[in-house]
């Protein structure tokens, strides 16, 4: 197990909503998918996520949100990274997203999308066809 | 590759992930970098915080950090989790507890998962802590993943090794028993609100006790009770771990000790080496292989075997 690259993920919870379900549930799909996953809980504000990225240099940023803050929030981040020096981290988004907000968003530099009914390994194949090449 | 260790040793705090990344891949490059740091360290507090799973090791850590960062001290954090021995990914979760250190440009907390590594500890974790040591921290805390009984390896790598109970978790026998209760600098009886934490700084109490007239010992464990949620007795945590500190520099121990650990890494680093080195020319040619399928149809013995290859590579000793 030593010796080996390690795809490393932060998983976070922007904004003020309490619903950490979906994000729960993908820290450990991708913890089984091996995966390294840090999950850094709910109330994140994008400072925080974006200074545990630096940190824990961190290859993907997982954003989840239901309460509708994505469109600043998600943004957001990606900005912040982009400040850090940290544009190569890949930014993927879930949760309550209208379809509609989707274009804007990966407009933004997030990479992608993943409403509800999203199969959990097409997740974990998307990210892992980002990082197979390198 | 840039230079990595410049930038670190210029205090670039980007540069200190990638290089701790590069640490925990094994990347040959690493070696070079951890070089070319190693005459800035040897200045950093090296703390450790052991325990079972659930005693709120994480939580305490982030109280000793806010009790460190108020007396000026910069503070870096490897915090350690387990890797499934399954699929090698892990769920680093000691991070939600250290939330009031973010944003705080002088914590740098690193998440790291053991990889296979059975102690307690990731096998690259005593390189890390140099990484943050020369990169100017003035402490670093190492939590260890939620321990069982037997795993002492933050005992070589830290400083001053705080281990961490909570009440209702075993009767007095567990308290007697050998492996990590042996290894404590300092008890820290957390959750003391709950019922049972009385009792068990007791029996904690009568164990140190029964040690000094077992053993020669001119330390003392104390046995110190918190409630880290609600910050309660920390700083008496913070003074009776200066106490330590001062009681190794004083008596020279801690010169003693972090000579022993430098004895054993270099040793470790040696034997890594010199057997990564043999074991590719052994395994590199088909004769391996063939060896194997003697072993298996019990033609030879693997004892003997051994010896015999051993002979061919150093004839000499032989």
């Amino acid at each position: 197990m030593t010796g080996k690259k390690r795809i490393k993920v932060i998983m976070a919870k922007p904004g003020l909503d309490g619903h950490d379900r979906g994000a729960k549930l993908l820290a450990r799909v991708f913890a089984e998918a091996g995966m390294e996953v840090v999950y850094t809980g709910l109330r994140q504000t994008p400072e925080m996520i974006v200074e545990a990225a630096l940190q824990e240099d961190a290859d993907v940023v997982g954003l989840s949100s239901l309460s509708g803050v994505h469109n600043y929030f998600f943004p957001r981040v990606v900005e912040l990274l982009k400040e850090n020096g940290l544009e190569e981290v890949l930014v993927v988004g879930g949760g309550i997203i209208p379809d509609e907000d989707v274009p804007g968003l990966k407009d933004a530099g997030v990479a992608a999308i993943f409403g509800p009914g999203t199969k959990t390994e097409d997740i974990v194949t998307f990210i892992q066809e980002k990082f197979s090449s390198n | 590759m840039e230079d990595l260790a410049a930038e670190v040793l210029q205090g670039s705090v980007r540069a200190m992930a990638r290089i701790i990344t590069l640490v925990e891949n094994q990347d040959p490059r690493a070696f070079e970098f951890l070089g070319s740091i190693y005459p800035h360290t040897g200045r950093a507090y090296v703390l450790g915080i052991t325990g079972s799973p659930g005693t709120g090791k994480s939580t305490l850590t982030d109280k000793i950090i806010s009790v460190l960062r108020r007396q000026g001290h910069t503070v870096g954090v490897v915090a350690v989790d387990p890797s499934s021995p399954f699929t090698g990914g892990a769920l680093l979760g000691d991070r939600i507890r250290m939330q009031r250190a973010a944003g705080d440009p002088d914590v740098f907390i690193r998440s790291m998962a053991t990889r296979g590594n059975l102690g307690g500890l990731a096998r690259t974790t005593a390189d890390v802590i140099k990484i943050m040591d020369g990169f100017g921290k003035d402490w670093v805390i190492v939590e260890t993943v939620g321990v069982g009984q037997d795993e002492v390896e933050i005992a070589k790598t830290a400083d001053t090794t705080v281990v961490v109970l909570a009440p209702g978790l075993g009767d007095t026998v567990q308290s007697m028993k050998a492996g990590v209760m042996e290894i404590a600098d300092l008890y820290v009886i957390n959750k003391a609100d709950r019922s049972g934490a009385d009792s068990l700084v007791t029996e904690v109490r009568v164990r140190v006790e029964q040690d000094s007239h077992i053993k020669e010992a001119d330390w003392q464990a104390p046995v110190l009770k918190t409630v880290a949620v609600e910050d309660q007795g920390t700083e008496p945590l913070l003074e009776a771990i200066e106490n330590h500190r001062s009681f190794l520099e004083k008596s020279g121990r801690l010169e003693k000790v972090r000579r022993e650990k430098t004895r054993q890494e270099t040793l470790s680093l040696l034997t890594e080496e010199i057997s990564c080195n043999i074991l590719e020319k052994i395994l590199g040619d088909g004769q391996f292989d063939d060896l194997i399928d003697d072993i298996v149809a019990h033609r030879k013995d693997p004892y003997t075997s051994v010896k015999e290859i051993v002979g061919t590579i150093f004839p000499e000793e032989q």
